[in-house]
């Protein structure tokens, strides 16, 4: 079966515009899309940012120093950060489930649309709907509570890069499960990265769990990412050496997330399953 | 010399979908420039052969090529040459009829896209609704969007699965028109799955019966109708779906 090698020739950037057109397009037709990129977001920062106020001030006024002060001096960020690893992972998966849900998956795999550019397509989805749903949340998380995201600099480039790369892996891997087992998986989208959430750290060290966790956490990229936001944050380090771990995973799993992809795809038409989906 | 390959070749397509066998190891070829139809009554086969020839659906064993391309190996070759009409398919709602045209004709690689899309709303009658959300559209000029969709490339070969079902019968007829029209006009080869047999019968110079994934027959219109010794197409579609067939088409 060709499937594979068809996806790595023939690419087309005008096929690749035309899936991105065909999103925007729906973006700009719909407010309750738009809205609902923004609104979620916005109102995590705001209730974890005044918790995090809350947890510095009995710190400080306790002389408290330690895990509490660590605490709360990354809970914005890390939130942030998280924020972005789950709206990446669902504008890719939300992209692709419009499909599913206005039946139109089969005009799409019947066209000369190879799979390399649909992914192409909803990759670049999953930027410009985090962009839409982000960047004004760390306008307000600054405005509010002084927190500044852009601040980090380069430092931010890579923990952007390898949360975003985890997401299109996880994007993939459920994209293939929708296209093979149809709707019924649909709530993996929603859910997937929440079983995630306990093993990557994300609101405390990586020390915090059982041994035998840890060995789990330093599986998953995003550990990397947010105990290199606590080294930033604390002690003003930039751990390229985590980033740099957390990359070569994400190689990984992008390599896997595509195959599984792929594979699932495959499996699909034999199945005879793409014909009806959306029903 | 050798003959011009066939538009569409199937040779011993079968697919089995576990115990079930949806479709029984089929052979045809059908010639450039023709309309075939395929005919068969519900859970004959008729999807799936479709489904295997678009390359939705691998078969189980045998081939089947289009355009001289085969569609297991080499499907991207041949797909832009191609297009297809389903009601099992749709197109995003939210998206205008104007702009869902100018996504797929992208995908196709159309040139002069919006005089193409102009040219099919006049002949296709869109122009009411060309800048209104698809999904606002009634079935008939939802059919309407999905024939221009078809018809967006051009295509050198057209695969319809029951194109005008659901539609009343000026409109269906209105759309038969359209596409005896397009098939004039390019020459393009047509497969038409149906069990409206007055459609078959208006349309198609050829007729491909299937019965539990099997061809059970295969001829013109007028040479079937004859050697069942009915009056139209109609009564010989019941006849096979009864089990009064004469011997099975070999």
């Amino acid at each position: 079966m060709s499937l594979g090698a068809a996806t790595l020739s023939g690419f087309s950037p005008a096929r690749v515009g035309a899936m991105i057109a065909r999103y925007l397009y729906l973006l700009r037709s719909s407010w309750p899309r738009l809205a609902e990129l923004v609104y979620w977001p916005a109102v995590q920062m705001m209730t974890w940012g005044f918790l995090q106020t809350y947890i510095r001030a009995q710190a400080g006024a306790s002389g408290v120093s330690g895990p509490m002060a660590v605490a709360g001096g990354t809970l914005i960020g890390s939130l942030l950060l998280w924020d972005t690893l789950f709206r990446s992972q669902l504008g890719f998966s939300m992209s692709f489930l419009e499909e599913m849900w206005s039946r139109n998956i089969a005009n799409l795999l019947m066209s000369p649309l190879r799979p390399l550019e649909f992914v192409a397509a909803l990759m670049t989805m999953s930027i410009v709907r985090l962009a839409i749903g982000l960047v004004p949340v760390t306008l307000l998380a600054q405005w509010f509570f002084g927190f500044n995201l852009w601040g980090l600099g380069f430092v931010l480039v890579a923990f952007f890069v390898n949360l975003v790369l985890t997401s299109w892996a996880l994007g993939l891997a459920i994209a293939g499960l929708v296209l093979r087992n149809g709707m019924g998986a649909e709530g993996l989208a929603w859910s997937i990265l929440f079983f995630v959430l306990p093993f990557a750290c994300v609101y405390y060290p990586v020390s915090t769990l059982p041994h035998w966790l840890q060995i789990v956490a330093w599986c998953l990229p995003p550990t990397y990412v947010f105990e290199g936001l606590r080294a930033a944050i604390v002690a003003h380090v930039f751990r390229a050496d985590l980033m740099a771990e957390a990359f070569a995973i994400n190689l990984a799993l992008i390599v896997a997330g595509g195959a599984a992809f792929l594979a699932l795809l495959n499996s699909a038409r034999k199945a005879g399953s793409l014909l009806q989906m959306g029903e | 010399m050798s003959p011009a390959p066939a538009a569409i070749d199937a040779r011993a397509l079968a697919k089995r979908f576990g115990a079930t066998t949806a479709v029984d190891a089929i052979s045809f070829a059908i010639e450039k420039g023709s309309v075939t139809g395929l005919l068969g009554g519900n859970g004959a086969g008729k999807t799936t052969t479709i489904g295997m020839i678009m390359g939705l659906i691998v078969p189980t064993s045998g081939a089947v090529s289009v355009l001289g391309v085969d569609m297991a190996s080499d499907r991207y070759r041949v797909l832009g040459r191609m297009n297809f009409e389903s009601p099992y398919v749709d197109m995003p709602h939210r998206l205008t009829v104007r702009q869902n045209l100018w996504v797929f004709g992208r995908l196709y690689g159309v040139e002069n896209l919006n005089a193409r899309i102009d040219e099919l709303a006049r002949s296709l009658a869109l122009e009411p609704f060309l800048d209104r959300p698809a999904g606002s559209l009634s079935a008939g000029q939802k059919t309407r969007v999905a024939l221009a969709k078809a018809l967006i490339n051009e295509p050198e070969v057209l695969l319809l699965d029951e194109p005008t079902a659901s539609l009343d019968p000026d409109t269906a007829d209105w759309v038969r028109a359209r596409l005896e029209a397009f098939r004039r006009a390019r020459g393009a080869t047509i497969l038409l799955a149906s069990h409206n047999m007055g459609e078959v019968e208006r349309l198609c110079d050829r007729v491909v019966m299937l019965k539990q994934g099997r061809i059970v027959d295969d001829g013109s219109p007028r040479d079937l109708v004859a050697r069942y010794g009915r009056a139209n197409l109609e009564e010989v579609f019941l006849d096979v779906a009864r089990r009064r067939d004469p011997e099975p088409w070999a």
